[in-house]
């Protein structure tokens, strides 16, 4: 039971990986990819790491997983903006 | 075909592709980016080896032998990239 | 068709660094070559992962993606502008070439399926394995670096000693960066703190699990790294004169102080770098601790890309770069 709610989770956080690569090569300019990149790609990990938690089953582990992806929220969100600000001032409009 | 064989024939491509890079390339920064790569290839050829099955303790010599390779690899890329920049600044005040 | 599927995730992976590979080295715009480039070494890092070597997956992470990504990026800053393009080598020159690591590339191939299929003879790994509870870790990675090799380790620190010396008499450092913004520095204010913290782990738990001075030396120089990024020029070093005293300590330290335990061992009647059994344990730690220590301020000065400028002496540099206010 715990496994096929594990499976759903991980697949779907694959579909969000997979819809934030696709906006990635699709979207036309550097602040719509940024976009997808950061909100679909964040998304997708805390899925996978929910889907991961719950296979191995321990709550030591499932912690550890959510403060991975509590970093890596707070790194994308940075460097995001961080890029985004830079192509601004180069004046890129968006 | 094991594991062992897979990843040492992938580290072998890599460690040619690298070094192919390394002679034909023009610049420095170039050059040094492909012979990491070809570093990482004779990595993986060594990691390769020391794989074993699940349940059978793995071989921790390769393995050493591979992170002492790595923090050389950072090494030399810093002092290659420290003789670049002088080698710029004296080409500059020809 | 199971044997295909249990196979896919390798072959998948397999081909994946092939292929990020061959776009690293033969894309033409070098900042994408870099950017590709750090890529590979995260691929790289699961890769380390799939094939049993945590240690190795780490020291990846941190050292081959993370700080050579962020030297190699800041070197594309020296670049000049970009003047007439070198042209490359003539065509049958190339075509040599291509010949010749081809054929390289089948004599390999041939030569590993040859070996590898056969069964393995005896392995040196066993006998390490075997004499791990007298080693002083439980980690057979630690144990071979710092007690079956250790004399290795002490000639890589040396390594690692000789590149920085290179580099800080090379030049002069590189010019910092602008001041944080509000989000870069609320990003540094917790980060550097928890990855001081993520160090001291990593080192403490090297004994045991995967990590070890590597791995906690690179976590250590990130830190700085990010410092710097935030326009903290100083990059986390010590500064003034009795920093520089301080930072030429540390940088020593991991090279002096694996000397100073080998020859000291060497005072109680054992050869070179025998620790007692007994002591083995806390030995290792000590030396590892050094040597985390030097590997970091080592990996931060190579950032910085040289002589800081509070290290007047004589400077050979015809012209004095004025750093940005």
């Amino acid at each position: 039971m715990a496994e096929l709610l594990a499976l759903l989770l991980i697949c779907a956080g694959l579909g969000f990986y997979l819809a934030g690569a696709i906006g990635l090569l699709r979207f036309p300019d550097l602040y719509t990819r940024l976009h997808a990149l950061t909100k679909a790609d964040n998304l997708g990990l805390g899925l996978l790491v929910a889907g991961v938690a719950l296979l191995h089953g321990s709550m030591l582990l499932a912690l550890k997983l959510l403060l991975v992806w509590l970093l890596v929220l707070a790194g994308s969100a940075a460097s995001a903006h961080l890029i985004a600000q830079h192509a601004l001032r180069r004046s890129r409009e968006p | 075909m094991s594991l062992t064989l897979l990843y040492a024939l992938t580290g072998t491509a890599l460690f040619l592709l690298g070094l192919r890079a390394t002679l034909l390339h023009a610049g420095l920064l170039a050059r040094v980016v492909a012979l990491n790569v070809s570093g990482a290839g004779v990595f993986l050829i060594l990691v390769a080896i020391a794989y074993r099955e699940a349940g059978q303790p793995v071989d921790p010599i390769p393995q050493a032998l591979v992170l002492t390779g790595l923090v050389v690899a950072v090494s030399a890329t810093a002092l290659a990239l420290a003789l670049h920049r002088r080698l710029i600044k004296e080409q500059a005040h020809e | 068709m199971s044997g295909l599927f249990t196979w896919l995730p390798d072959l998948l992976l397999a081909a994946m660094l092939v292929g990020l590979g061959w776009a690293t080295v033969s894309s033409t715009d070098l900042r994408r070559s870099v950017a590709l480039f750090i890529a590979f070494g995260l691929l790289l890092s699961i890769a380390w992962a799939r094939l049993r070597a945590p240690d190795l997956a780490l020291a990846e992470a941190a050292l081959g993606a993370g700080l050579s990504g962020a030297l190699l990026l800041a070197a594309l800053r020296d670049e000049p502008p970009a003047g007439a393009v070198p042209e490359g080598l003539p065509r049958w020159l190339r075509t040599l070439v291509d010949l010749l690591a081809a054929s390289l590339a089948l004599a390999l191939a041939w030569v590993l399926w040859e070996t590898l299929s056969e069964p393995a003879p005896a392995r040196l790994g066993e006998a390490a394995l075997s004499a791990l509870e007298r080693s002083g870790v439980s980690n057979p990675v630690t144990a071979v670096l710092l007690n079956y090799r250790a004399y290795d380790t002490l000639l890589e620190l040396v390594v690692v000693l000789t590149a920085v010396l290179g580099v800080v008499t090379l030049g002069r450092e590189r010019p910092g960066y602008r001041r944080a913004g509000p989000v870069l520095y609320s990003l540094v204010r917790w980060l550097v703190p928890l990855l001081i913290l993520a160090a001291g782990y990593l080192l403490w738990i090297g004994a045991q699990a995967p990590g070890g001075a590597f791995q906690a030396g690179a976590t250590l120089a990130a830190a700085s790294v990010m410092l710097r990024l935030s326009g903290i020029d100083s990059a986390g070093l010590p500064n003034g004169l009795a920093g520089r005293l301080v930072l030429r300590v540390t940088l020593s330290a991991g090279v002096g102080l694996f000397l100073l335990v080998g020859l000291g061992v060497m005072g109680t009647g054992r050869g070179f770098l025998h620790y007692p059994p007994a002591w083995s344990g806390g030995l290792i730690l000590l030396i590892e601790t050094a040597a985390t220590l030097a590997i970091a301020a080592a990996l931060a000065l190579a950032f910085r890309g040289g002589r800081p400028a509070g290290w007047e002496a004589d400077d050979p540099d015809h012209s004095p770069r004025e750093r940005r206010p």
